[in-house]
């Protein structure tokens, strides 16, 4: 080993640099998806935006009855379902950002990341459900 | 592990002077955060739509009174400036409006933009009815 020990490089470690361990990954060490995702789900909202918006709409006033009648019929149930699954992955991608620029503990990092894959998951999959069944009709 | 070398940190937020793509930078993050956790109401609206008539005037209940008419409102502001802000970051994505003049412009854009928006959309809402 030719390496300088005042380089930080214990005898018999790894020969590739910091900078080459480091780089393409990021700080997530998971590289560039995360961010075109990100994009994606982000254009997808946008594009979505006005019809959510309508459908909203469509909805105050109403009572119960009236509500699920609407949010039971097809192209409103997609539409939905379409900016819900958006949504989640968007706030998953965006809360683990905060989390990876704020908490440098490792461990409450990683505890912190795995909430926030569950409450993303959670809202996803209960407001899918929600949906699902005001479509089924039961 | 190699051992931990020290090197020179950038400064943090604090020394330097306040712009407004700065500012507007953390209101993105800020208006993120919030709607992250406004899924909940959206869920809980869903949720009690499907599960029926008590359920749901629960909900109604709540976006009817004037904290959570408030809280929706301040929703509905944040949808609008995250998605404002968020094209303003698709500009940039795409290597446009780089140049001192366009990204006040954009981020001037962003900020009236949302809250114009919100205004709309809750005139709209009261008058066909959302009111009651």
């Amino acid at each position: 080993m030719s390496f300088d020990e005042s380089h930080g490089a214990p005898k018999g470690s790894s020969m590739r640099t910091p900078l080459g361990r480091v780089r393409n990954l990021g700080a997530a060490h998971s590289g560039t998806s995360d961010f075109w995702r990100q994009r994606i789900t982000g254009v997808a909202m946008t594009l979505l935006m006005i019809p959510v918006i309508v459908i909203v709409m469509m909805l105050l006033g109403r009572n119960q009855a009236g509500a699920a009648q609407i949010l039971g019929s097809l192209p409103i149930a997609v539409i939905l379902l379409l900016f819900i699954f958006a949504s989640a992955w968007h706030m998953k991608i965006g809360m683990q950002v905060v989390i990876e620029d704020y908490i440098h503990n490792e461990k409450l990092k990683l505890i912190s990341i795995m909430l926030n894959n569950f409450f993303s998951i959670a809202v996803a999959l209960a407001s899918t459900y929600a949906i699902l069944k005001l479509s089924s009709g039961v | 592990m190699t051992a931990r070398i020290e090197r020179p940190l950038s400064p943090h937020m604090q020394v330097y002077r306040w712009t407004l793509t700065m500012a507007l930078s953390i209101v993105h993050r800020a208006t993120g955060i919030a709607l992250y956790a406004g899924t909940l109401l959206l869920a809980w609206w869903l949720i009690a739509a499907a599960s029926g008539p008590t359920a749901y005037s629960h909900v109604q209940a709540f976006t009817g009174s004037i904290i959570g008419r408030l809280i929706v409102f301040g929703y509905t502001w944040a949808l609008m400036h995250h998605m404002l802000s968020g094209i303003r970051h698709f500009v940039w994505d795409l290597g446009y409006g780089f140049k001192a003049n366009e990204r006040e412009a954009l981020t001037w854009g962003a900020l009236i933009g949302g809250i114009v928006l919100t205004v709309l959309v809750w005139i709209i809402a009261y008058a066909i009815g959302g009111g009651r």
